[in-house]
C-alpha cells in the first residue's frame, strides 16, 4: 500500500515540480529544503519542461519483479533543459535508436501496478524527439 | 584515540547455502573469530547487513545474533549502509575501542540473499526508492549506465570490463572461501547473457549467503594475545549524492576519492606504499572507477592498466586477491568485512597460494549503492 | 459564440496488422480485412491507457487553445477503459495537467459515445455561462475479446476538445441526439470483454440510431447534405460509416477526411471525436461539420459545427492526427499485442 507516498509526490511525477535555488540557480528535482551545492535554504519553484537530453542509459534485461513483463526496456539519467537530472525510462522506440546526447520528450505515463488490485502509478518517461 | 587492532577473523564459505540460516551464517563465523582471536570475551559487537528485513523477513537482528552468539547481554547494533555495511561495521568497532569504551569488540556482517525473496528489488532500494528504483532501474542498470558514461568519456572498451572479472576469477581459483572457484575467459564474459546493457551476467557479482567477522581490540589486549598483530592504521568513510543522477560526472565515484583522502591522510601514507588493495568490485566497472578514485591509476586509465595486468596478482599492484566481490561472491552486508579478512590474511602471511610476497600495508575499499556511501581502511601488519 | 477553442488528438505508437490477427485464428486474412475494410489499428504501449492518452490530447488541445488550463471549469473524459472501475480518470488528468482544484470532473460511460457526450456537456456548461472554459475527452483502450470480430478493430487513442466562447475555431450550431434501449453490445460489471449481438449491432443498432440522429439534426437545423464541407460517423469498422454516410446523402469526398478507421481501428469513445479532430486539422473557415456518434445500447450524439476565421491559426500549432497516424510506428506481432493489451493469464 504506497498510495500515501505515492499522492504526496503527484507535483513532481505528474507536473515536473522542482525547486531553483535562489542563490545558485541549483535545479533540486525533486525538491530540498537544502540546497547541495551552496547550503542556502531559499527556494523558488519552478515547472520543469518536459524536454532533455540523454546523458547516459541502460537496457535493463533482469528487471525486479514489477517490471519483469516489460524486459527488455531502456532507463536513461537524463538532463532537462533547465538542468535538472532525472532517471527515467525511454519507451516507444526500438532500443537500437537509443543513443547518449538525443533529445527527448516527457509524457505521463503508468509507471507500475500495484499488483491487479493496488493503485495506478503514474509518472513521466522519455520517448525520443523526432 | 588509541591505537585498534585486529587480531581475529573468520569467515563462512561464501555461496548458494541452502540449508544455512541468517543466524548460523553470523554465529558460525563471529566463533571462528572468537576461536582465531583466542579470546575468552567480546564487550560489545556490531552487525552489517543491508536488507534482513527484505532477505528474510527479519529485523532487530543485532540482538537476535547476540542471543545466538551467547546470549551474554552485551550492547549489539546493527549497521547499515546498503553494501558497504560490513565495513562500516568494523568502523564503528575501530571508534568504539579507538575512544577507550571496549577494549574487545566483534564486528562483522551477513547477509543471507537465497531465501526466496525478490533479490533484484531488494537490492535496488539502495537507490533512491522513490526517483531510482521506482521507474524500474536495478543495481546492474545504474552500474551500466556508469559504465557507459566511462566507455563513452574515456574510451574504456567492453574488453577491458572483462579482463576485470577474467583477473578476479583467477585469484578467486585460489580462494577456498570463494563462490566461484572457476576460471573464464574474455570471451565467456562478452557472450554471457545480457543483464544490463552493457553489463553481463559475468561482469555482476553473484546473489551470495554468507558472513564474516573479525575481533578489533586495544594494543593492551592485541599485544597479550599473541596473535600476529595487524593494525588498523585509518578507518574513514564518505557518502555522496545518493542517486546516480544527481552526479556531475557521472563516471565518477565520488564518495571514494573523499574517503581515500582522509584514510591516506590518517595512515600518512599514500596509493604507492599500499602493497595489496581489496576493493567494491560489485561489478567489473565498478573496480575500475574505483581504482582511479583511489589514485592508483589515472583518471580514465584503469581499463588499460587492467588489461596491462598491473592489478594481477604478480603484478605491480594486486587488487582483489580475494576474487573481489565477484568471485568470492557478494553476499552484501559481510562483504565489508570479508575485504577486511583478506587484507588481515595478506598482512599475517596467511593467503596462501594468493600470497603477496612480504605485503605490509593493505587496503580495504567497500562501497553502498551506486556510490552514496564508501568505507576505507588501511591495515598494516606489525612484524 | 460557443465552440471549439483547441483540440488535440494522441494515438499510441504501436500497431497491428489486421491479418496477423486473422491468421491467428485461422481466418482469412484479405477476406477479414475486405469485409471490415480495416488494414491495421493502433494498439496501446504496455504503460499507456485512457488516461495517459487523454493527457497528452488534452496538452496538445491546449498548446492550440492557449488558455491558462486553470480557467477550464469542468474535466469529463469519456471512455469504456477507464482504469479504474472506481476512481475517476480525470482526476489523474487534471492533477498531470493543472487544473483546478475549483473543478468540476466526472467520467461518462456509454459505450462508443461516451466521447461526445463529454463534448455535449462541456459546450452545454460554456453555453449556459457556468465557466468559461470546459474540456471533453474522448479516450479509450478498446476491448475485444481474443478471437471475437472486435478484436480485429478495438483500439487505442482520443481526442481532447476545450471549449469556450472566445477565440472559438468550430461553432456548435445545432446537437442532437436519439436513445433507446437496445442490447446490442455489452460488457457486464467485473467482466475483461464485451459481449455483442452479432449481426444485430447493425441494422437495430448502429443504422437505426445513427440515421434518426442524423436525420434528425438535419431536420432541426434545416440544413441537406449538400450543406456541408465533412461528416463523421462513429467508425466500428470502414464499411459502417461509408453506408450510414451514404444513405443520409454524403459523398466520398466529404467523409473521407474523418474516416480514420482504415488505419487507426475503432477506438470506442474515441473513434468519431477523432475523426473530427482529423477533419478540424484541414478544415477551412466557413466549413460545416457535421459528426455523429453511436453508442451502443444504444444513443446517437449528432453535432453542427461551422468552422470559423480561428481555424487557420491553431491547426499548427500541436502534431496533425495524420502526422501521427502515419508517422513513427511499431509493428506488434500477435504474442507482442496480447502482452500489450493484457490478454496473457499470469501469475500474480
Amino acid at each position: 500500500m504506497i498510495v500515501p507516498k505515492y499522492t504526496r509526490e503527484i507535483p513532481q511525477r505528474f507536473r515536473l515540480e522542482a525547486e531553483k535555488c535562489t542563490k545558485c540557480g541549483y535545479i533540486a528535482f525533486p525538491p530540498r529544503l537544502i540546497c547541495p551545492e551552496c547550503g542556502q535554504k531559499s527556494f523558488q519553484m519552478i515547472q520543469l519542461q518536459p524536454e532533455g537530453k540523454i546523458l547516459t542509459y541502460t537496457i535493463i534485461h533482469v528487471a525486479a519483479d514489477a517490471f519483469s513483463t516489460q524486459t527488455p526496456f531502456a532507463v536513461a539519467i537524463i538532463e532537462t533543459k533547465e538542468g535538472a537530472r532525472m532517471t527515467a525510462q525511454v519507451v516507444d522506440c526500438t532500443l537500437e535508436k537509443i543513443e547518449t546526447g538525443k533529445d527527448v520528450k516527457l509524457m505521463l505515463r503508468c509507471i507500475q501496478r500495484e499488483g491487479k488490485a493496488g493503485i495506478l502509478q503514474y509518472g513521466y518517461k522519455a520517448i525520443l524527439s523526432r | 584515540m588509541r591505537d585498534v587492532y585486529i587480531i581475529g577473523v573468520g569467515m563462512t564459505k561464501f555461496g548458494e547455502l541452502w540449508d544455512k540460516s541468517l543466524r548460523d551464517l553470523f554465529v558460525e563465523a563471529s566463533l571462528q573469530a572468537i576461536e582465531n582471536a583466542d579470546v575468552d570475551h567480546i564487550q560489545s559487537m556490531y552487525v552489517g547487513a543491508m536488507s534482513a528485513g527484505l532477505f528474510v523477513g527479519q529485523e532487530h537482528i543485532a540482538s537476535l545474533l547476540s542471543d545466538y552468539l551467547g546470549n551474554e547481554g552485551i550492547p549489539a547494533t546493527h549497521v547499515e549502509s546498503a553494501c558497504a555495511s560490513g565495513g562500516i561495521a568494523v568502523r564503528q568497532g575501530y571508534i568504539e575501542v579507538a575512544s577507550g569504551i571496549s577494549d574487545i569488540v566483534l564486528a562483522g556482517g551477513v547477509e543471507k540473499m537465497n531465501d526466496g525473496a525478490d533479490v533484484t528489488f531488494a537490492l535496488a532500494t539502495a537507490s533512491d526508492q522513490e526517483y531510482e528504483a521506482f521507474h524500474g532501474v536495478t543495481f546492474p542498470g545504474l552500474y551500466a549506465m556508469i559504465a557507459r558514461a566511462h566507455m563513452e568519456k574515456y574510451g574504456t572498451t567492453r574488453e577491458q570490463l572483462a579482463e576485470v572479472a577474467v583477473k578476479n576469477h583467477e585469484h578467486g581459483l585460489k580462494n577456498p572461501n570463494a563462490q566461484f572457484q572457476m576460471a573464464i575467459s574474455r570471451d565467456t564474459v562478452m557472450k554471457s547473457t545480457m543483464v544490463a546493457d552493457p553489463l553481463r551476467l559475468l561482469d555482476c557479482s553473484p546473489v551470495t549467503d554468507g558472513a564474516a567477522a573479525v575481533i578489533i581490540c586495544s594494543e593492551d589486549v592485541a599485544k597479550k594475545s599473541g596473535r600476529p598483530l595487524v593494525k588498523l592504521r585509518a578507518s574513514s568513510q564518505a557518502t555522496d549524492y545518493l542517486a546516480l543522477h544527481s552526479r556531475k560526472d557521472l563516471a565518477s565515484l565520488p564518495s571514494v576519492a573523499r574517503a581515500a583522502k582522509k584514510a591516506y591522510k590518517d595512515a600518512d601514507t599514500k596509493p604507492e606504499d599500499i602493497d595489496v588493495f581489496e576493493v567494491h568490485d560489485c561489478f567489473t566497472i565498478a573496480e575500475l572507477v574505483v581504482i582511479e578514485e583511489l589514485g592508483i591509476v589515472e583518471r580514465g586509465k584503469s581499463g588499460a592498466a587492467v588489461e596491462a595486468g598491473i592489478t594481477r596478482l604478480g603484478g605491480k599492484i594486486p587488487v582483489n586477491t580475494s576474487g573481489g566481490l565477484k568471485s568470492k561472491g557478494h553476499p552484501v552486508g559481510a562483504t565489508g568485512t570479508a575485504q577486511i579478512i583478506e587484507i588481515v590474511e595478506q598482512l599475517r602471511g596467511d593467503a596462501g597460494d594468493r600470497q603477496v610476497t612480504d605485503a605490509r600495508l593493505g587496503l580495504a575499499q567497500n562501497m553502498g549503492g551506486s556510490g552514496g556511501s564508501c568505507v576505507i581502511h588501511i591495515l598494516e601488519g606489525i612484524s | 459564440m460557443v465552440g471549439i477553442v483547441g483540440y488535440g488528438s494522441y494515438i499510441p505508437v504501436y500497431r497491428i496488422k489486421v491479418e496477423d490477427i486473422a491468421s491467428q485464428w485461422g481466418m482469412d486474412p484479405q477476406a477479414v480485412k475486405k469485409g471490415l475494410l480495416v488494414n491495421e489499428k493502433t494498439v496501446p504501449a504496455m504503460d499507456e491507457d485512457t488516461i495517459t492518452i487523454s493527457v497528452q490530447a488534452t496538452k496538445y488541445a491546449l498548446q492550440r487553445a492557449q488558455i491558462d488550463p486553470q480557467e477550464i471549469g469542468a474535466v469529463y473524459i469519456g471512455s469504456e477503459s477507464h482504469p479504474y472501475a472506481v476512481k475517476p480518470s480525470g482526476t489523474v488528468l487534471i492533477d498531470a495537467i493543472g487544473i483546478g482544484p475549483d473543478v468540476h470532473v466526472a467520467d461518462f460511460e456509454f459505450a462508443c459515445k461516451a466521447g461526445t457526450e463529454a463534448m455535449f456537456v462541456a459546450y452545454s456548461h460554456v453555453k449556459a455561462g457556468n465557466m468559461k472554459y470546459a474540456l471533453g475527452i474522448g479516450a479509450d483502450t478498446s476491448q475485444g475479446a481474443p478471437g471475437d470480430a472486435l478484436e480485429y478493430t478495438a483500439s487505442a487513442g482520443g481526442s481532447a476538445f476545450i471549449m469556450g466562447s472566445e477565440k472559438v475555431i468550430a461553432e456548435f450550431e445545432y446537437t442532437y441526439s436519439f436513445t433507446s434501449d437496445t442490447g446490442d453490445f455489452w460488457r457486464r460489471e467485473g467482466m475483461k470483454y464485451p459481449k455483442h449481438g452479432g449481426r444485430f449491432t447493425g441494422e437495430p443498432a448502429y443504422f437505426h440510431h445513427v440515421i434518426s440522429s442524423g436525420k434528425g439534426i438535419l431536420e432541426k437545423s434545416g440544413l441537406k447534405a449538400s450543406d456541408f464541407a465533412y461528416a463523421i460517423f462513429h467508425m466500428p469498422n470502414g464499411k459502417f460509416p461509408q453506408k450510414a454516410g451514404k444513405i443520409l446523402g454524403f459523398g466520398k469526398e466529404q467523409l473521407e477526411p474523418g474516416w480514420v478507421v482504415p488505419w487507426m481501428g475503432n477506438t470506442y469513445s474515441g473513434s468519431s471525436p477523432t475523426g473530427l479532430s482529423a477533419t478540424l486539422d484541414i478544415a477551412k473557415p466557413g466549413d460545416r461539420i457535421l459528426l455523429v456518434s453511436f453508442g451502443s445500447g444504444a444513443g446517437s450524439d449528432s453535432f453542427v459545427f461551422k468552422v470559423t476565421d480561428e481555424i487557420t491559426s491553431v491547426q499548427d500549432r500541436a502534431p496533425k492526427f495524420r502526422e501521427m497516424l502515419d508517422g513513427h510506428k511499431i509493428y506488434l506481432n500477435y504474442g507482442e499485442y496480447l502482452k500489450h493489451y493484457d490478454k496473457i493469464h499470469m501469475n500474480e
